[in-house]
C-alpha cells in the first residue's frame, strides 16, 4: 500500500488538471464549463474518498505507530516523509468526506467563477490531506501555511459583502501565528539535526527550550483553535465565506489545531505542556463561557454557529492537555464529531440564505410551516450541538469533562455551565427561525429541501448518529496512538 | 420466550413505533399511525406486566441483564447498551408502559382535531423509550443517554404546538433548567468515575463500603467522598424531577397538550429523579450527609408546592404543583432511608396523578379548551363520568382510609408510610423531624387545594358562558369540534382510559402494599434497594402512637373542610381573597417570586454578559488592540512615511516586519 498517501493527498490536483485541459480545449460556452467544472470536482472528490475509506481499511488498528511511511530524500538534506497513525488518520477521511458534500451544497449557489472556485476547493483538499499526512516538519510547515491560500480566496473572492475585512483579518491572525512557528521550526531543526517528526516525538528538548517551542506553537495553534482570546477572526471569517467555505473552515481547517497540539506540543514539549497546562485550562474555561454568551446575543445565525465553535473547541484544548486517555480521545473524537455537526449547521444556514440571501435571525421565523424536512434536520443537529446524547456531540463532551476533572475539577466545573449555555443558544437559535406563526411575507413561499439538499445532509445525519450510538468505531483507530501519546506523556512529566 | 427476549421487544417496540410513524407518519395517514404506536405500546404493556410476573413470583433470578452492544469505552470508561432488570426497574416498567398505552389511547379522543398527530404520536413513544432506556440501565451512561432523551421528548412535547409563543418559551425553559440539574449529574459520574475507577453500577456498588472514610478533592476543597458524589448526582435528580430551586420549568410545561402532562410531568419522567436515588441506594447509604440533603429538599419541595397550589386559578397548574409537591415526599422518604416507601409512591402516585390530570384534560376538553377555573363551576351534572373520577383521584391523592383497618384509596397506603417513615427517622434525627411536620402540613394543604379544585370546577355556580374565548389559547382546538353549546362528556377512547386509571386509584395501594413496604416486601424487592442493617424504619411502623396514625387524616380532613367552607359555602369566598391583593396571596399567586428572581439573576444577567464580551470584550478590546489596531497603526504609520499607498500588501509587510522582529529575538535569546 504505499504510496496510497501520496495517491490520496495529490488525487484532487488531478481534478485541477481535467479541468483546466477541459478549459484548453473547449473554449467558448461559459456555462457547459461551468458544468463540467462541477461534475469533475464531484468526480475526483468522491475518487478521494474511495481512496481514503481504502487507506482506513486497510489501516492496522492495533498499530500505536505511523503507517503507510513514504520517505525519500527531497533536495539537500530535506526529506518527503509521509505517514498516518491513528491520531491522523480519521482527519483525513473526515476532510475526504466533507469535500463531496462541499462541492454538491456549492453547486447552485455558486454562480461566477465557477471553474476557479472547484480548482480553489481541490487545491485545498489536496493541501489539508497534506497536513495530515506530513511526518517532516518542513512540509508540514509547507502544507500548514500554503492551505491558507486557496481559504484566503475562497473568503476573499466567493465572500459576502464585507470580505475582504475578513479575509485579511483571518490571513493577519494566522500569519502571525506561523512566523513564530517558523521560527520554532528552523529552531528545532538546528538544536535536534532533524526534521523528521517521529524522530522529533523521539528528542528530548531541554526543559528551558520547550517552553519557547511551546509557544511559538502555541501561537500558532490558538490563533488557529482558535483559542480565546485570538478567535475574533472566525466569526468574521464565517459570515462572509461562502457556505462551502464555513463547512471546510469549521469542519477540518480550525481542527489543524488541535491536531498540532496532540502532533507536537503533547509529545515533543512534554514538560512544557503540563507546565502551562493551567494557562490553557484557564483559556479553554473562558471560551467555553465567554463566547457561548456571545453566541446567544448574535443577530446573524453563521456568527452563531462560529461562536458556538469557539466554546466547543475550548473542550476540545481542555481535553488536550490533561493528559488523561478519556481527554485525549474526547478531544480527538468531539473534532471529528465537530467537523460533522458544525458543517451541517453551516449548510443549515446555507439552504435558507439560498433561498433568502440573509442570514439575519430576526427575518425568519415559523419556516416550520412551509420546511417541515427542514425543520426536522435542523432539530437534528442543533441537538447534537447541544451534545445530547445519541448524537456524537455528546461523546466528545462527556469525555473531555471526565478527562479534564481528573486534572482539574475546576476547569471541569465551569466548563460543565457549557452544556447549559449551549442549551440556551441552540435553542433559542432554532426557535427564532423554525417555531412560531410564519409572519414575514418573504417567507410565505419558502420552500422545503430538495433531492440535492438531501443528498447533501444524508451522510451528515447518518455520521452524526452512527457515531453517537457506536462511538467505538473512533475509538478503534484512535486507541492505540492515543494510549502511546498518554503514556509517553506521563513519563515525561513523571506523573 | 425467554425474560431476555420479553424485556428486549419490550424496550424496542416503542422505539420501532416512534421511528415508523415519525418518519413515514405522513405517508401512512393519521389512523395508521396512531394504531401502530398505541398498538406497540399495549403489546408493550402486556410484556412489562408478564415481566414483573415472572420476576416476582417466577422464582428465578433476581435480577439479569440483556447485553445489545458496546457504547463508550475509553480506558476504564466503560459503558454498554443493556437492559438490566431487577423488582426496581421491573415496577418503573410496569409503570411507564401502563401509564404511555392508556395515555397514546387516551391521545386518540383528546387529539382528534389536531393536524400534527403522527407526530405527537411518534413523540410520546420516544420519550416512552427514552424512559426505559433509563430505566433498565445498568451504567451511568445510558442511564445519563436516557435522562437526556426523555428530556428531549419533553422538550419536543412541551413546545408540541409550536407557533405558540409562550409553548417554545416553556419548552426551552424545561430543556435548560434540566439541563442545570444535568450538569451537576455529570460531575457525579465524573466524581464516580474517578473514585472508583468505573461507571458501571455493580462495580461501584461493591466498592462504596470501602471509600466511606475517604475524602475526595473538588473545587478546592476536601470532601467527603460518598456524600459529595450522592450531592452532585442528587442535583441531577433536582433538575429532573423539580425539586426546590429547580422546579420552575414544570407549572410552565404545561403549556403541552394535556396527555403529555399526565404522562411525562406527573406519572413518568419527573419521578426518574426518585427512581435514580433508589437505585443508587447501595451508594445514599453510605452518605448521611447527602442524605440530609435529600431530605431536606423534598421536605422543602412537598410543602412550598403544596402553598403555592393554594392559590392558583390554572387547573393544569394546579396539578402540577400537586406533582411537585408528592415528588417532594417521594425524596424525603428516600432520604430518611424509606425506600420503599418512596418507590410506592411513585407507584400508587402515577395512577391517582395521571387520573387527574387526564381528568382534567376531559374537563379542558368540554369547556373548549378553558385552562382557568374561575372561568368553570357547576360541571358536575355536564360531566358525571370525569366528575366521579376526578373525585377518586382527589380522594386518592389525599390518602383518605382508616388507619385502624388499615383499609383506603391508594395514596392513603403510600403517603401514611412516608409520613409514618419521616417520623420513626425523626426520633434520632432532626432533619428527619422536619420532614414529618412538613409532610404532615403540607397533606392538610393538598386536602385544601386539591378539593378547591374539584369545588371550583365542578360546584357551585357555572361560570363557562357559551360566549367563552375560543381561541384566547390559540391552540388547534381553537377552531372547535362544531359542536358548541353545553360542556360535553368525553368521547370513549377518553373514558376507558380514565376508568382503567381510577380503579388503579382505588385498589394499587391496597392491592400492593404488603409487597412494597410490608412484611413480604424482602422477598418482593430481593435485594433491588439496598438498606444497611441497621435501617429498620419499615420494620418500626407497626409500633407507632396513635396519634401520629390519625394525624394525616385529621389534617386531610381540616383541609377538606377548609376548601369546602371556602368554596361552597361562602362561594366567592377565595376569589375576594384574590382581589385583595394582600401580600401572602401575591407572594403565593406569584410562586414566591422564583420566575421573577430568576429572570432578573440569569436571564438579564446572561443577556448583559453576553453583550458586555461581545461589544466591550470582542470589538472594543480584543479587535480594537489587535487586528483593527494594527491596521490603524500601520495606517498612520503608513500615511506617515508617504511611501506606500495603503494597500492589503503593506499591511502583510508589516506583519513580516513583526514576524522577522519576533524571529530575530528568539535567534539572540536561542543562540546567545
Amino acid at each position: 500500500m504505499t504510496g496510497i498517501l501520496s495517491l490520496t493527498t495529490y488525487a484532487p490536483l488531478i481534478g485541477v488538471a481535467a479541468i483546466l485541459l477541459l478549459r484548453l480545449v473547449g473554449k467558448g460556452d461559459e456555462a457547459r464549463a461551468a458544468l463540467a467544472a462541477r461534475w469533475i470536482a464531484l468526480a475526483t472528490t468522491l475518487a478521494t474518498f474511495a481512496l481514503s475509506i481504502l487507506l482506513v481499511m486497510s489501516f492496522d488498528r492495533t498499530q500505536s505507530g505511523f503507517q503507510f511511511t513514504e520517505d525519500a530524500v527531497w533536495f539537500s538534506g530535506l526529506h518527503y516523509h509521509m505517514g498516518v497513525d491513528g491520531i491522523s488518520v480519521l482527519f483525513l477521511l473526515l476532510t475526504a468526506f466533507l469535500m463531496p458534500i462541499c462541492i454538491l451544497a456549492s453547486w447552485k449557489s455558486i454562480e461566477t467563477r465557477v471553474i476557479e472556485y472547484m480548482i480553489a476547493f481541490l487545491v485545498l483538499e489536496s493541501l489539508v490531506i497534506g497536513v495530515f499526512c506530513a511526518l517532516d516538519l518542513l512540509v508540514f510547515y509547507l502544507f500548514f501555511e500554503a492551505q491558507l491560500i486557496p481559504m484566503f480566496l475562497i473568503i476573499g473572492i466567493w465572500g459576502g459583502k464585507n470580505r475582504i475585512y475578513a479575509a485579511f483579518k483571518f490571513f493577519l491572525y494566522t500569519l502571525l501565528g506561523s512566523v513564530l512557528m517558523l521560527a520554532a521550526v528552523l529552531a528545532m531543526i538546528s538544536i535536534a539535526h532533524t526534521a523528521s517528526i517521529p524522530e522529533l516525538m523521539r528528542y528530548h528538548f531541554a526543559p528551558g527550550v520547550q517552553v519557547w517551542l511551546w509557544l511559538a506553537f502555541f501561537a500558532s495553534f490558538a490563533v488557529k483553535m482558535p483559542m480565546w482570546p485570538v478567535h475574533t477572526w472566525l466569526p468574521d471569517a464565517h459570515v462572509e465565506a461562502p457556505t462551502a467555505g464555513s463547512v471546510i473552515l469549521a469542519g477540518i481547517l480550525i481542527k489543524m489545531g488541535g491536531y498540532g497540539f496532540m502532533r507536537f506540543s503533547l509529545p515533543m514539549f512534554p514538560i512544557a505542556s503540563h507546565q502551562f497546562a493551567p494557562l490553557i485550562y484557564a483559556l479553554s474555561a473562558i471560551a467555553i463561557v465567554y463566547t457561548s454568551l456571545v453566541a446567544f446575543r448574535q443577530t446573524d445565525m453563521k456568527k452563531l454557529i462560529a461562536y458556538s465553535s469557539v466554546a466547543h473547541m475550548g473542550f476540545v484544548t481542555m481535553g488536550i492537555f490533561s493528559g488523561t486517555l478519556q481527554g485525549e480521545q474526547g478531544a480527538l473524537f468531539q473534532m471529528l464529531s465537530h467537523g460533522v455537526i458544525s458543517g451541517a449547521l453551516f449548510l443549515c444556514v446555507g439552504v435558507v440564505y439560498d433561498r433568502m440571501h440573509t442570514r439575519e435571525i430576526a427575518f425568519y421565523g415559523g419556516v416550520v410551516n412551509r420546511m417541515p424536512i427542514y425543520a426536522a434536520v435542523f432539530m437534528l443537529f442543533t441537538m447534537g450541538n447541544v451534545g445530547l446524547p445519541g448524537t456524537s456531540g455528546f461523546v466528545g463532551e462527556i469525555l473531555t469533562l471526565t478527562g479534564t476533572y481528573g486534572a482539574s475539577t475546576w476547569t471541569a466545573i465551569i466548563a460543565s455551565s457549557g452544556v447549559i449555555l449551549s442549551a440556551v443558544y441552540a435553542l433559542t437559535l432554532y426557535r427564532r427561525i423554525v417555531f412560531g406563526e410564519l409572519t414575514n411575507p418573504a417567507l410565505a413561499t419558502i420552500g422545503d429541501m430538495g433531492g440535492r439538499e438531501m443528498l447533501v445532509f444524508a451522510p451528515l445525519i447518518l455520521a452524526t448518529l452512527v457515531l453517537g450510538f457506536q462511538p467505538g468505531l473512533v475509538f478503534s483507530f484512535t486507541n492505540a496512538s492515543t494510549v502511546h501519546l498518554v503514556d509517553a506523556f506521563r513519563a515525561a512529566t513523571g506523573k | 420466550m425467554t425474560l431476555q427476549l420479553i424485556v428486549t421487544l419490550l424496550v424496542f417496540a416503542p422505539l420501532a413505533g416512534a421511528l415508523i410513524v415519525g418518519l413515514f407518519g405522513r405517508r401512512l395517514g393519521d389512523t395508521p399511525s396512531m394504531a401502530i404506536t398505541t398498538g406497540l405500546l399495549f403489546f408493550a404493556c402486556a410484556l412489562a406486566w408478564t415481566t414483573f410476573a415472572h420476576l416476582i413470583w417466577g422464582g428465578g433470578p433476581s435480577h439479569f441483564t440483556v447485553e445489545i452492544a458496546p457504547f463508550i469505552n475509553v480506558g476504564a470508561f466503560q459503558s454498554d447498551w443493556s437492559i438490566r432488570v431487577d423488582t426496581l426497574s421491573a415496577v418503573m416498567l410496569v409503570v411507564v408502559t401502563s401509564v404511555s398505552a392508556l395515555v397514546h389511547l387516551y391521545s386518540w379522543g383528546y387529539m382528534a382535531d389536531d393536524p400534527g398527530r403522527p407526530r405527537f404520536f411518534a413523540y410520546l413513544s420516544l420519550f416512552t423509550f427514552a424512559m426505559l432506556a433509563l430505566v433498565t440501565a445498568s451504567d451511568f451512561m445510558q442511564l445519563f443517554f436516557g435522562w437526556e432523551g426523555v428530556g428531549l421528548a419533553s422538550y419536543l412535547l412541551i413546545g408540541f404546538w409550536y407557533h405558540k409563543p409562550s409553548a417554545n418559551a416553556a419548552s426551552i425553559k424545561a430543556f435548560v433548567v434540566n439541563r442545570v440539574g444535568d450538569a451537576g449529574f455529570a460531575l457525579g459520574i465524573m466524581t464516580c468515575f474517578w473514585a472508583f475507577g468505573t461507571i458501571r453500577f455493580a462495580e461501584i456498588f461493591t466498592q462504596v463500603a470501602g471509600h466511606v472514610p475517604n475524602t475526595w478533592r473538588f473545587a478546592g476543597r476536601d470532601w467527603p467522598l460518598v456524600d459529595l458524589a450522592c450531592c452532585l448526582l442528587f442535583i441531577g435528580a433536582m433538575g429532573k424531577s423539580a425539586q426546590f430551586f429547580l422546579h420552575t420549568w414544570l407549572p410552565d410545561a404545561m403549556e403541552g397538550p394535556t396527555p403529555v402532562s399526565a404522562l411525562i410531568h406527573a406519572a413518568t419522567m419527573v419521578t426518574a429523579g426518585v427512581y435514580m436515588v433508589c437505585l443508587l441506594s447501595p451508594m445514599f447509604e453510605y452518605a448521611p450527609v447527602a442524605r440530609e440533603v435529600v431530605t431536606v429538599v423534598g421536605a422543602v419541595t412537598a410543602l412550598f408546592a403544596a402553598t403555592v397550589g393554594l392559590a392558583q386559578n390554572d387547573i393544569k397548574r394546579v396539578v402540577a404543583y400537586s406533582t411537585c409537591s408528592q415528588l417532594g415526599y417521594m425524596f424525603f422518604a428516600a432520604g430518611v432511608g424509606a425506600y420503599p416507601a418512596a418507590m410506592f409512591h411513585l407507584f400508587t402516585h402515577a395512577f391517582f396523578k395521571a387520573l387527574l390530570f387526564l381528568g382534567a384534560g376531559a374537563v379542558i376538553h368540554a369547556v373548549h379548551h378553558e385552562q382557568d377555573m374561575r372561568k368553570m363551576g357547576g360541571l358536575w351534572k355536564h360531566l358525571p363520568i370525569t366528575y366521579a373520577v376526578m373525585v377518586i383521584g382527589t380522594i386518592s391523592i389525599t390518602g383518605v382510609g382508616i388507619p385502624g383497618l388499615d383499609l383506603g384509596f391508594s395514596g392513603f397506603y403510600s403517603k401514611d408510610a412516608i409520613i409514618d417513615a419521616a417520623f420513626i427517622a425523626g426520633r434520632t434525627n432532626g432533619i428527619s423531624d422536619f420532614a414529618f411536620f412538613a409532610g404532615l402540613i403540607a397533606a392538610g394543604l393538598t386536602s385544601f387545594y386539591s378539593w378547591r379544585l374539584i369545588f371550583m370546577t365542578f360546584h357551585g355556580h357555572a361560570k363557562w358562558g357559551h360566549a367563552s374565548s375560543h381561541d384566547a389559547h390559540g391552540d388547534n382546538h381553537a377552531k372547535d369540534h362544531g359542536h358548541g353549546g353545553d360542556p360535553h362528556e368525553a368521547p370513549w377512547p377518553m373514558r376507558g382510559p380514565l376508568l382503567l386509571l381510577a380503579f388503579g386509584a382505588i385498589a394499587a395501594g391496597g392491592l400492593f402494599t404488603e409487597l412494597f413496604v410490608g412484611p413480604e416486601r424482602m422477598a418482593f424487592w430481593r435485594g433491588a434497594i439496598f438498606t444497611l442493617p441497621g435501617n429498620h424504619i419499615l420494620d418500626s411502623v407497626k409500633s407507632l402512637p396513635p396519634v401520629v396514625v390519625w394525624a394525616p387524616l385529621v389534617v386531610t380532613a381540616l383541609g377538606f373542610v377548609g376548601a369546602w367552607y371556602a368554596y361552597i359555602l361562602k362561594e366567592g369566598m377565595g376569589a375576594r381573597i384574590a382581589e385583595r391583593r394582600g401580600f401572602l396571596w401575591s407572594f403565593l399567586y406569584h410562586k414566591w417570586f422564583f420566575d421573577e428572581l430568576y429572570h432578573l439573576v440569569f436571564v438579564r444577567g446572561a443577556r448583559g454578559l453576553g453583550d458586555l464580551f461581545w461589544k466591550g470584550g470582542d470589538k472594543a478590546l480584543i479587535d480594537g488592540l489587535g487586528p483593527d489596531g494594527v491596521s490603524a497603526v500601520s495606517y498612520a504609520f503608513g500615511r506617515f512615511t508617504g511611501r506606500l499607498q495603503t494597500g492589503y500588501v503593506y499591511h502583510y509587510a508589516f506583519v513580516m516586519l513583526l514576524g522577522i522582529a519576533g524571529l530575530l529575538s528568539f535567534a539572540l535569546w536561542a543562540f546567545r
